[in-house]
């Protein structure tokens, strides 16, 4: 193992790169200077746009080639690396610099087991013989907590499920013990309590490679609080700061960093208590750059100083803040601290209200379509339960906020109630009216009453029609409205989402990912419905958009009344948002509790540990470390008794599986939960499971 | 996990403007810049005029024998010069364009909104129904073309309006096929749904929403079949079971100039050269046409 004199394995210097495309030249990344000693894991933050993948590319020469390194040097273990041909390129890749990308199935070939796939990488990065190479997999494969090596070395990659796989890519990375690991967005795409075992993982093997540098590429300002000793924050391609995670934390000194923090909502906390603060503004397209701090339009500090570009600066301690006014922030005279947005106050719901949404022990079983080689088999065909008898209500002027993580049932749920999906046993009653199983039978005003906006910005509008076209055609059904009234209520609409009356002539291929949700909520909104769904609106959603998203729908509910149901797998933005949290697990509800209390135990099991797997945005915060083992089962296993008690840390015995757990009653605060463990054990047991260091 | 997007507006896309018209001048403009589609589209466009004023083009009737002038090779008089019959080729060549233009274009037009129709409602509904129809479908795509032709004029006998008919039969099945796939994929986006939430009825979702989705496929397959539509009807000239003599069908024109061939080989290679160059220009246009609209038969980045 190399490094340069230093004990730098990493050194990007003055760095930067752009695109030569159709539309002409993109700047991705800008002067960005960066050093990664060894032993020390450094974490790049950024949205997107911000060039974090650009510049990770970059330093593993892998560009595409459409990309250029303009200007810059870029020296791993001391050697030039802008200068090494291809063939020395290939001694280092998969040797000495490695990678764990973000999607696992995409980076294994699907047609060779994942024993050949690591012992081919094996043979011919360390020569090994087959057997050598098959028992290292082994080693490796244990080192890497994966249960039964055997089988997976034995698996093809669709057999498995993405944590595994994470898993088996990792291994790979690792196998080489490498100078420098470059992890890009590695848990991005798998359910918190996966995640935050595979970052347990990482922190361990990193712990355990003290030569190794580590590049930690993510957006989630809670995973690099975890994991990383420092920082670096790119915003549209300018590496605005640098500093000890810890000291980042802390007192950012740059408004950008300052306004991320800002806005991302916490473990914890309640709209009722705490407001978002969006970064106002967007981020710049990157042909169309302001002219000097490019962060200028968007900032609350801006000044006259400001037009320059400013240099990173050095902010002591290892710091680095590409701002002018760095030493004010610094002392604390100013906070670079967004602005509270208008409308923001939220009033607690007043008294008793009608329920909008009734949910009784409703069910969603899919039958799964017997395929000819089942039918030759002789094997019954297989019973899907999506969604296995939930039971709740949701209040008119209140959030109720479903969470669960992948194969919990919970869009399944979202889309039984809005009739995209057969709703098979159970009852749906929408102000009082039942509603019948699908879309078939429903009439005009329950078309009206219920609405739901959908996760992907992209697909949810027609790209062939205007914003103005999308938004006419409920507002002239379903409102009944004149031809001359519709104009002005078009253009009501879009400004109670905050976009101005000009955006009903643009196309959807015109408009960003957040101006695309709010014109879907706009076309939610156009019926004036009392209840509406929200199946992860802001999940696709940048961090800093998100906030501004997640505001909106507390001044519209406020606004006109109405009851939510919002979905996420986000526990912390589910949190903030909702006065109801209800947690679902394989088509069940586990735990329904006033979001007041749903942070304080007594918890249901499943509850705490997703709250002790959420990573917190402080890398000083004390947390539990409950951790899940197994995997999520199919929800077309049977299941008897309690259907988490494959997974339960908190499992008491025969009773969790042969019977179904009651429902208890939490004394002293509105919670329920789904278990056989009495409410004085769990009280006993159980401890607050993350505290913030403030 | 669906990619982060917030990009400002600007990011990508060139200047779009609502409005099928803005968008097919686009088009047009995007066939001219491309050496291949331009020389396709001007081809075509001349064609067209051969077949929308060909009597006033026409030097002679197509039926009018000169006697006198029979037989001879193409000249200053004859461009082509004249068959057995003493009847001028030149003037039959841009005579016979208004017919298998027409009957090309009449019955391409009918198979594509036959098979627009039929895509949207089967692809959309599913189950037996879309089953069933495609099974159907799939048999008759089973039979080569002109096979299936044949049989066809078989039962209804040769004419213009059986040639019609042969021709929305054929292409019925192919277009269904395309449009269908285009369904599938686009009826579970989210804005599909958005309808349907909000209870927008049947006919709305499947000729507002999803239809435009369609065009792009549905445009080049157009072309396409427009194309061979022409080979198909010179084809059953040439057969003798399309239209039948005395019209000046360049199919029949081939089949009589094939007869006469070693007195007369001119009346053989205008007309099967006029075929062949339509063919191609026409195919060149739906080349362009697939390129620009990029209608990806593989997956999406």
């Amino acid at each position: 193992m190399v490094s340069s004199e230093n004990g730098l394995i990493l050194e990007i210097e003055d760095l930067t790169v752009g695109y030569q495309q159709a539309g002409g030249w993109r700047e991705a990344v800008r002067h960005v200077s960066l050093e990664i000693p060894k032993g020390q894991t450094v974490g790049l933050v950024g949205e997107s746009g911000s060039g974090k993948t650009t510049l990770a590319l970059a330093t593993m020469r892998y560009l595409p080639e459409e990309g250029t390194v303009c200007q810059g040097a870029i020296r791993f273990q001391g050697r030039d690396l802008l200068a090494l041909k291809d063939a020395d390129m290939r001694r280092i890749w998969g040797s000495q610099m490695t990678m764990v990308p973000q999607d696992a199935q995409a980076s294994l070939n699907p047609s060779v087991k994942l024993g050949e796939q690591v012992a081919e990488l094996l043979r011919h990065q360390e020569g090994l013989s087959e057997s050598e190479a098959r028992s290292r997999t082994r080693e490796l494969f244990e080192r890497v907590q994966l249960g039964d090596p055997d089988r997976v070395r034995d698996s093809y990659p669709h057999q498995l499920s993405g944590g595994m796989l994470q898993r088996v890519l990792t291994a790979m990375a690792i196998s080489t013990e490498p100078s420098l690991l470059v992890l890009d967005e590695p848990t991005s795409s798998l359910d918190v309590t996966t995640q935050a075992v595979m970052l347990d993982l990482f922190r361990e093997l990193i712990g355990g490679q003290r030569q190794t540098a580590v590049l930690y590429i993510t957006h989630n300002l809670g995973v690099v609080a975890q994991i990383a000793d420092r920082v670096a924050v790119l915003y549209a391609g300018d590496l605005v700061e640098d500093a000890p995670t810890v000291d980042l934390y802390h007192q950012p000194l740059h408004p950008y960093t300052r306004g991320l923090l800002d806005c991302v909502p916490k473990l914890g906390e309640n709209k009722t208590e705490v407001n978002l603060r969006p970064i106002q503004g967007q981020i710049p397209s990157l042909r169309d750059l302001p002219t000097g701090c490019i962060f200028r339009p968007r900032c609350p500090l801006a000044i006259e100083v400001c037009k320059e570009y400013p240099p990173l600066y050095e902010a002591g301690k290892g710091r680095r803040s590409r701002c002018h006014r760095w030493e004010e922030i610094k002392e604390g005279e100013i906070s670079g601290s967004q602005p509270v947005p208008e409308g923001a106050q939220v009033e607690p719901p007043s008294g008793a209200e009608e329920d909008v949404l009734d949910l009784e022990d409703v069910k969603v079983h899919f039958t799964e379509r017997r395929s000819l080689a089942k039918l030759l088999s002789g094997r019954a065909s297989t019973k899907v339960r999506a969604v296995d008898g939930v039971s709740f209500d949701v209040g008119r002027g209140r959030t109720v906020g479903l969470v669960g993580e992948s194969g919990s049932g919970k869009t399944t749920l979202a889309r039984a109630v809005v009739g995209l999906a057969e709703r098979t046993g159970g009852e749906i009653k929408l102000l009082d009216t039942e509603l019948p199983p699908g879309l078939r039978g429903r009439s005009a005003e329950t078309f009206c009453c219920l609405q739901i906006v959908f996760q992907n910005p992209a697909d949810t509008l027609n790209p062939y029609l205007s914003v103005g076209q999308i938004l006419r055609r409920p507002l002239k059904r379903l409102r009944d409205q004149t031809p001359e009234e519709l104009d002005a209520a078009v253009r009501e609409l879009l400004e109670s989402v905050h976009l101005s009356g000009e955006y009903a002539s643009r196309l959807p291929g015109q408009l960003s990912g957040g101006e695309k949700q709010r014109v879907a909520i706009a076309r939610a909104f156009a019926p004036r419905p009392d209840l509406l769904i929200a199946d992860e609106p802001v999940t696709s959603l940048d961090v800093s958009v998100q906030a501004s998203i997640l505001n909106l729908f507390n001044e519209l509910q406020g606004e006109y009344e109405i009851g939510t149901l919002f979905i996420s797998h986000d526990l912390a933005v589910v949190g903030y948002l909702a006065d109801v949290v209800a947690v679902i697990y394989l088509g069940q509800l586990m735990e329904v509790s006033e979001s007041a209390s749903i942070f304080d135990p007594p918890h249901h099991p499943y509850t705490e540990a997703l709250l002790s797997s959420v990573p917190l945005v402080d890398p000083e915060g004390e947390q539990e470390q409950i951790r899940l083992t197994g995997e999520v089962p199919s929800p077309s296993e049977e299941i008897t008794g309690c259907p988490f008690h494959t997974r339960c840390p908190r499992f008491i015995g025969d009773i969790c599986v042969e019977e179904i757990p009651p429902w208890r009653e939490i004394s002293g605060m509105s919670k329920r939960t789904f278990c056989h463990i009495p409410e004085e054990e769990l009280r006993e047991k159980q401890k607050r499971t993350f505290r913030f260091s403030e | 996990m669906a990619t982060r997007e917030d990009r400002g507006a600007s990011e990508g896309s060139s200047e779009v403007r609502a409005g099928l018209a803005s968008r097919v001048l686009v088009g047009v403009q995007e066939l001219y810049r491309r050496p291949s589609s331009a020389i396709g589209a001007t081809i075509f466009v001349l064609f067209l005029l051969m077949a929308l004023f060909g009597p006033m083009i026409a030097p002679y009737g197509a039926n009018e024998q000169i006697v006198e002038d029979a037989r001879e090779p193409p000249s200053a008089d004859h461009w082509f010069g004249t068959d057995n019959l003493g009847r001028d080729v030149f003037s039959r060549v841009v005579l016979g364009a208004r017919d298998v233009l027409a009957l090309a274009g009449l019955g391409t037009l009918a198979a594509v909104i036959l098979g627009t129709v039929i895509g949207l409602v089967s692809g959309y509904y599913g189950g037996w129904v879309d089953e069933v129809v495609m099974r159907f479908f799939d048999s008759l795509l089973s039979l080569p073309a002109l096979l299936l032709a044949l049989l066809l004029l078989g039962s209804l006998g040769p004419s213009r309006n059986s040639v019609l008919v042969v021709i929305t039969v054929v292409y019925t099945p192919i277009v269904a096929r395309v449009v269908r796939s285009v369904v599938l994929s686009v009826k579970t986006k989210e804005f599909v749904e958005a309808a349907r939430v909000q209870g927008e009825p049947v006919w709305y979702i499947l000729f507002r929403e999803i239809f435009p989705s369609t065009l792009p496929a549905l445009a080049v397959e157009a072309s396409l079949r427009f194309s061979y539509a022409i080979f198909l009807v010179a084809s059953l000239g040439f057969l003798g079971v399309g239209v039948q003599p005395p019209s000046p069908d360049w199919g029949l024109m081939v089949k009589e100039g094939r007869a006469n061939f070693t007195q007369t080989p001119w009346a053989l290679y205008f007309p099967a050269g006029a075929i062949a160059v339509v063919v191609i220009g026409v195919n060149l246009v739906a080349d362009t046409l697939k390129q620009i609209l990029q209608v990806p038969s593989q997956l999406r980045k």
